[in-house]
C-alpha cells in the first residue's frame, strides 16, 4: 500500500509539484539563512585561525574577543615563558589607530605589533614583498583587500580616481609616516576596519603610552604536552585567561553572537522560514489530504486499519519533504556558489543541511499531524454518502 | 459445486434500529428492521429516498453502529467487535460497490481494483496480476492501465464491480449501482454482476432506484420510513 500512496502523491502533478515546491523555498529559507549565519560565525575567528602558528593564546582575565583591549604587564610574556610545557613565548600588540593616507583621507585601522626577533603571529600568504620586510624601517603591511578598498588612495591630487595602495607608499598612522613594505592575504573576517601588521616596538613606539601595553601573549607548547593541560596552568600560575586557539574562537564568536544580536536575529530569519515552511506546506498537504478524503474514507470502509492509513500518509509526506529538501538544499548550495566571489558571508557547513533536513521533516510531520487526525476521525459510513 | 451451504443465512436482522443525533436533532433512520439474506440470492433494497436503506446496508457491511435490535452477519455480531477488529473483518469478508463510486483517479483501473487485496497484506505486483484477472471477467481486460477519468461511466462502474469481487468476499453491498448509468448500460452492469458475483456461497444486497432491473433480483425487500414493508419474491429466482 505504500506504493500506492506514493502513486496518488505522484498521480497529480500540479499538486505534487506544488508540494515540493514549497516545501523546497522553505528549506531553501532555512538553509540560505543558516549558511549566512554559518559564514558569519566562521569569520568571528578567521584571524585567530590565520594567526596559525600559536598553540595558545594569553590574555588579560576581563578580555572577551579579538578586538578587546585590555592589556596585561610586560612581565607576563615571562611568567608565560616559565610555565612547563611551553616551547616559546611572544608578544601581541593589537590596538585601533587612526590612519592618515597620502591623499589626506582619514582611516580607523587596527594596527598588530609582532614579536621584532621571530615576528611570530604573521599573516600565512604574502601577496607581495616579503614577511622579512618587516624589519626595514618604518616598515608595515598591508592586506591586499584593503589596498583595494578602505586603503586605495587618489591616482592624483583631488582625482577623484583611486588605485590600490601598493609597497613603497606612505601611511601615517598615528601622526607617525610609515612605509609600506609588503601585502599579505588573509581569511574574511568579521569585522572590517583595516587590519596593519608591523613590529611589536615600532608599534609601541608610535601608540599613545599607556601603563600597559601588552595585549596578547601566542605561545607554542611542546610537542607531548596537552594543549588544554598547558592552558589551564598558565592560568593557574599567572591568574591570565590563557586558550587554546579554538577555545579562543569559540569564546570570541560566542560574545561577538550575543553582543551583536546576530544570534537572535538569524534564529528569528530561519524560526520565520520555518513557520512559512510549516504553513506552505501543512496548507499545500491538508488540502492533498482532503482531496484524497473520499479514498481513504473509501479504503478504511474497504478494511483499511486506522494504522495502514497512517502508514500511507507518513509514506507521502515524507517522499514529499525529501524531494523538496533536495531541491532546497540544491538551490542553497547553487546559490553558495553564485555568491562565492562577493562580499557576503556564506558557509554550507554540515550542520545546515542536517538542522535544515530535521527542520523539514518536523515541518512536515506537524502539517501531517493536522491532516491525519482528520484521516482518522473518518467514518467509514460517510463513503456511502452521494 | 457443491449446494451444502447454499441458501444459508448470510445475513439476520432483528428489531433493527438506528437514531441519528441526540435529543430535538435525532432522526429514526431505522424502526425496527427484520430482513433475513441468505447465500446464493441477489436481494435487492428498494423504496423512497431517505427510507434508510443506505444506513441499514451501512450497518449490515458493518460500517456504522447500530442503535438497538440484532444483526448477525455470517452468524456474527460484527458491531459489538472493536474497529480494529471490524476493519478486518470488512477486509476479508465485504466487497462495496458505492454509489459515487470512490475509485481513487490518480490510480490505474487495474491499481484501484488491487486495493482490497493490499489492503489484505498481498503485495503491489501480485495483486495487480489479480486485478488484471478480474478486469478482465468484467470485460476490461484491455483497459487495465487507463485511469478511471478514461473510462465510461459503465466502464468505471465495472472496475467498482471488479474492485468489490477481487479478494472474493463473501457479502457484497452495492449502494445504487446504476444511478449514474442511462438504462441500457445500468442494464448491462446489473446483468455482469448478476454473473460474475453468481456464486453460493455469497450473498448481494444492492440498494436500487431503478424499477427496470427488478427482473434481475431474486429477492426484492420494499421499505418505507425505517421498516420492511414486505419482502417479495420474484419470478426468475433461482431455486438453490
Ligand atoms: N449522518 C446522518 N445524520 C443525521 N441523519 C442522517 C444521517 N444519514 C442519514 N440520515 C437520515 O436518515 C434517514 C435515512 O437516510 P438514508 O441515507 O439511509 O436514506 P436512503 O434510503 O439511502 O435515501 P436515498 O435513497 O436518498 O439514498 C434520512 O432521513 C436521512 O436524512
Ligand atoms: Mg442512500
Amino acid at each position: 500500500m505504500i506504493r500506492i500512496a506514493l502513486r496518488m502523491l505522484l498521480g497529480d502533478k500540479l499538486k505534487y509539484a506544488g508540494l515540493v515546491a514549497g516545501l523546497a523555498f522553505a528549506t531553501l529559507l532555512i538553509t540560505q539563512q543558516g549558511s549566512i549565519f554559518a559564514g558569519f560565525v566562521l569569520r568571528t575567528g578567521a584571524w585567530i585561525r590565520d594567526t596559525g602558528q600559536a598553540d595558545l593564546w594569553i590574555m588579560d582575565e576581563q578580555v572577551e574577543f579579538t578586538e578587546d583591549r585590555k592589556t596585561m604587564l610586560d612581565s607576563s610574556l615571562l611568567r608565560v615563558r616559565g610555565v612547563e610545557g611551553v616551547e616559546w613565548a611572544v608578544p601581541m600588540y593589537k590596538a585601533y589607530m587612526p590612519c592618515r593616507l597620502a591623499d589626506g583621507r582619514r582611516v580607523i585601522a587596527r594596527v598588530i605589533g609582532l614579536d621584532d626577533a621571530t615576528l611570530l603571529g604573521a599573516p600565512p600568504i604574502m601577496e607581495s614583498g616579503t614577511l622579512a620586510a618587516l624589519r626595514q624601517d618604518r616598515g608595515i603591511l598591508v592586506d591586499f583587500g584593503d589596498a583595494q578598498d578602505e586603503l586605495a588612495v587618489s591616482v592624483a591630487r583631488g582625482s577623484s580616481e583611486r588605485r590600490p595602495l601598493a609597497i613603497g607608499d606612505r601611511v601615517d598612522l598615528n601622526d607617525h609616516e610609515m612605509v609600506v613594505v609588503g601585502r599579505y592575504q588573509r581569511t574574511a573576517e568579521f569585522f572590517w576596519d583595516p587590519l596593519i601588521y608591523t613590529t611589536y616596538s615600532r608599534a609601541l613606539a608610535i601608540a599613545p603610552p599607556e601603563r600597559r601595553m601588552l595585549n596578547f601573549v601566542l605561545a607554542r607548547v611542546k610537542p607531548g604536552y596537552d594543549h588544554e593541560a598547558v592552558a589551564t596552568q598558565i592560568s593557574s600560575l599567572t591568574g591570565l585567561q590563557a586558550y587554546t586557539a579554538e577555545g579562543f574562537e569559540e569564546r570570541s564568536m560566542d560574545f561577538i553572537l550575543r553582543k551583536t544580536g546576530i544570534l537572535a536575529n538569524f534564529g528569528i530569519t530561519i524560526a520565520l522560514g520555518f513557520v512559512i515552511g510549516v504553513l506552505i506546506s501543512g496548507q499545500l498537504l491538508y488540502n492533498f489530504i482532503l482531496d484524497n478524503q473520499r479514498s481513504f474514507a473509501a479504503m478504511k470502509a474497504m478494511g483499511a486499519s486506522n494504522f495502514l492509513l497512517l502508514r500511507m500518509v507518513a509514506a507521502q509526506v515524507m517522499f514529499a519533504a525529501c524531494v523538496g529538501f533536495g531541491i532546497g538544499v540544491g538551490l542553497t548550495a547553487l546559490s553558495g556558489r553564485v555568491l562565492a566571489g562577493s562580499e557576503l558571508a556564506f558557509n554550507m557547513a554540515w550542520q545546515v543541511p542536517v538542522f535544515g533536513g530535521v527542520a523539514i521533516v518536523i515541518c512536515c510531520l506537524f502539517a501531517a499531524l493536522l491532516s491525519i487526525s482528520r484521516v482518522l476521525r473518518l467514518e467509514p459510513a460517510v463513503v456511502f454518502k452521494g | 459445486m457443491t449446494n451444502i451451504v447454499a441458501g444459508a443465512l448470510a445475513v439476520n436482522c432483528r428489531g433493527l434500529t438506528k437514531q441519528y443525533g441526540q435529543g430535538d436533532n435525532a432522526v429514526q433512520a431505522l424502526r425496527g428492521i427484520d430482513l433475513q439474506v441468505r447465500t446464493g440470492e441477489m436481494t435487492y433494497l428498494v423504496g423512497p429516498s431517505g427510507c434508510g436503506k443506505t444506513t441499514l446496508i451501512s450497518v449490515i457491511a458493518g460500517t456504522l453502529d447500530r442503535s438497538g435490535g440484532s444483526c448477525e452477519v455470517f452468524g456474527e455480531d460484527v458491531a459489538s467487535w472493536g474497529e480494529r477488529k471490524r476493519a478486518a473483518w470488512r477486509g476479508r469478508n465485504v466487497g462495496f460497490v458505492f454509489q459515487a463510486l470512490n475509485l481513487v483517479p490518480t490510480l490505474t483501473a487495474a491499481e484501484n481494483v488491487a486495493v482490497p487485496l493490499m489492503i489484505l497484506g498481498e503485495g503491489h505486483d501480485k495483486a495487480v496480476r489479480r486485478a488484471e484477472q478480474m478486469l478482465e471477467r468484467v470485460d476490461l481486460g484491455a483497459r487495465t492501465r487507463s485511469l478511471p477519468a478514461q473510462l465510461s461511466g459503465g466502464q468505471q462502474q465495472r472496475v467498482a464491480i471488479a474492485r468489490a469481487l477481487v479478494h472474493d468476499p463473501r457479502l457484497v453491498v452495492c449502494d445504487e449501482p446504476t444511478s449514474a448509468l442511462d438504462h441500457d448500460t445500468g442494464q448491462r452492469v446489473m446483468e455482469l454482476l448478476r454473473v460474475v458475483a453468481a456464486s453460493d456461497e455469497r450473498a448481494l444486497i444492492v440498494v436500487t432506484h431503478d424499477a427496470r432491473i427488478f427482473s434481475l433480483a431474486d429477492r426484492i425487500a420494499h421499505m418505507d420510513d425505517g421498516r420492511v414493508e414486505r419482502i417479495e419474491s420474484t419470478p426468475t429466482s433461482r431455486q438453490p
